[in-house]
């Protein structure tokens, strides 16, 4: 097995060692988000003084910040570095409407491309290796994340971004491309497109998937189809962006990476922290982040802290993501929550209250149908106002969710009734592949 | 003349396009022992509107309505075609003739005549226009006889 460390001190730092580095980076990170008025706030309501957290062991004193929170930040609110030393503003779509907006000094640039080039040296990666990094370009973090990260390893890389898959095809081929960075979805139509055109893509080894959740089935698929070794990867723009945990050759839970990143998993409604072994929604304090600390950050993803030591050395897994705690749903790589499709159904007189999304897997892309009822006031009998109705809703939905989705009219009260929690996702992508 | 004594409820429910709706629509007719006399389907992107008229529209909305169903009036008119060739050909020409704006029609084959039955956009000018040019137009209550 490949062994190879980008940065083996900091890999497989253990112990009291990596607890005295985490607790000082933790009070370096306490420092700066004292620089952000919201956290001011927050130290003030909660009683306590930067000086107060001393170690990792006194995080718990600290107040959870909320995606809500950053939201209410828009557009600047969270940064704690005049924007003279932000060299880099990357976005993710929100619930409202308004987007988060990240920023990056030159210090978390480097960070970031750092975490990469552990995660590239990690599954045997190195500047001998071709890469083409198949992931938007642009505001999505993903893209110049990775690009950045493959760089500095000293891997070649081809910024191919996404579409034109012919073309993408041909690049793998022609240029010898062994590595591929992109969506699993992705992936699954470039396989399904290179199964047509007649190549069996020799070149490729390494494939890297993330930023959807996908299953160990598709996994098979993909490795099979595509003649690569998966490795999963996972992250979020609040955390400079993908790869703050990545599998390594074991491909039996993600590394986290524990010098830039302190993680807690607690139980989503009550907030107790639990231990390894426990599943529950990961929270994360950014260590090193300089524009934009954030101190105990839900998540919203639901995994556990894994309890086996693993073989390669490195320190402390999760295990592969499994949902999450806000229905928060990822179709072609962008946020929905389901709170946003009921906010523009409720905007609209002629539907009901319920409803229900359904989300598949059509030909290798995300498809998303979500049924609603029309009121029964509003029914003329004539089959061109239901139609009238039912683009109104495509219309809606499209522009506040920047999404094409498919709506179906069904019976009055045939939906189901909730008098709890309602259930209103079925996530059937993974019942396909 | 009264434009309203032509003018027939034609009722309109909306179903889904899956199966056994329809049955479920016409078995609930027949329970309560309401003749359907004509009916058609529309449909569009996942569901459709099932039109008939009934010789008892008013019971078979109530019962439609009590099992669920989305169901409304609508009014329509049905006129008399010569029940051979050509039949047709001269109701579309009168039709045409009296500049009638059709938003959709179907017919169905009765004892004595074939009927076009018509949704149009206004009622009573369509009747007007029909009956100035010696169409021979279906009164409400013939419906109720023909049960
Ligand atoms: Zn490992």
């Amino acid at each position: 097995m490949n062994t190879a460390y980008w940065n083996r001190d900091k890999e497989t730092l253990k112990g009291d060692g990596l607890e005295i580095l985490q607790s000082k980076r933790l009070k370096w990170t306490v420092r700066q988000a004292a620089e952000v008025p919201f956290y001011r706030d927050l130290f003030r309501s909660a009683g306590i003084a930067p000086a107060d957290i001393q170690s990792v062991r006194d995080i718990e004193k600290i107040p959870f910040t909320t995606k809500k929170d950053l939201q209410q930040g828009y557009p600047f609110g969270f940064l704690a570095v005049p924007m003279k030393k932000v060299v880099r503003i990357h976005t993710t779509s929100g619930t409202t409407g308004k987007p988060t907006v990240v920023g990056y000094t030159r210090r978390d640039l480097d960070n970031w491309s750092e975490l990469i080039a552990r995660n590239l040296t990690m599954v045997g990666l190195t500047d001998d290796d071709i890469f083409q990094n198949a992931v938007n370009y642009g505001l999505f973090t993903g893209g110049l994340g990775f690009h950045y990260g493959a760089e500095k390893v000293g891997m070649t890389v081809i910024p191919s971004a996404t579409g034109n898959t012919r073309r993408q095809i041909e690049m793998i081929d022609d240029f010898g491309v062994t590595a591929l960075h992109c969506t699993p979805s992705y992936a699954m139509h470039i396989a399904g497109v290179a199964e047509k055109e007649g190549t069996t893509l020799p070149s490729l080894k390494t494939g890297m998937f993330g930023a959807e959740p996908w299953s160990d089935n598709m996994r098979k698929i993909l490795e099979e189809k595509l003649g690569v070794t998966a490795y999963d990867s996972y992250g979020m723009s609040e955390m400079y962006g993908p790869g703050a945990a990545f599998e390594c050759q074991e491909r039996d839970g993600l590394h986290i990476w524990h010098d830039m990143y302190y993680v807690e998993i607690i139980d989503p409604d009550t907030g107790e922290v639990l231990g390894p072994g426990e599943r529950g929604e990961l929270v994360v304090t950014p260590l090193v982040k300089e524009a934009m600390p954030l101190l105990r950050y839900r998540t919203g993803d639901i995994t556990m802290l894994m309890e086996d030591e693993c073989p390669c050395g490195r320190g402390a897994k999760l295990a592969r993501f499994s949902g999450r705690c806000d229905d928060m749903l990822v179709i072609r790589g962008i946020n929905v929550f389901p709170s946003q499709i009921e906010h523009v159904l409720r905007s609209i007189p002629e539907v009901g209250d319920e409803f229900l999304v359904y989300v598949d897997r059509v030909n290798h892309l995300d498809e998303m149908t979500i049924d609603i009822e029309l009121k029964r006031e509003y029914f003329s009998g004539e089959l061109s106002d239901l139609t009238r109705v039912q683009n109104k809703v495509v219309a809606a939905l499209r522009e506040a969710l920047n999404l094409r989705t498919r709506v179906k009219l069904v019976e009055p009260e045939s939906l189901p009734r909730y008098e709890g929690k309602a259930k209103r996702v079925v996530d059937r992508r993974g019942d396909t592949v | 003349m009264d434009p309203s004594a032509y003018t027939i409820k034609q009722i309109s429910v909306f179903s889904e396009n899956k199966p056994g709706r329809l049955m479920a629509i016409a078995g609930a007719l027949e329970e309560e022992s309401i003749n359907i006399l004509a009916f058609s389907i529309a449909e569009a992107n996942g569901f459709g509107v099932v039109r008939a008229l009934v010789d008892k529209p008013d019971a078979a909305y109530k019962k439609l309505n009590a099992m669920g169903f989305m169901v409304s009036f609508t009014d329509v008119i049905a006129v008399r075609m010569r029940d051979q060739p050509g039949g047709l050909f001269e109701m579309a020409k009168l039709l045409s003739d009296a500049g009638i704006n059709i938003e959709y029609s179907y017919a169905y084959s009765g004892r004595d005549a074939a009927v076009l039955i018509l949704r149009v956009d206004q009622v009573e000018n369509a009747v007007k226009a029909i009956l100035f040019r010696g169409g021979n137009l279906m009164k409400s209550e013939d419906f109720m006889a023909i049960s």
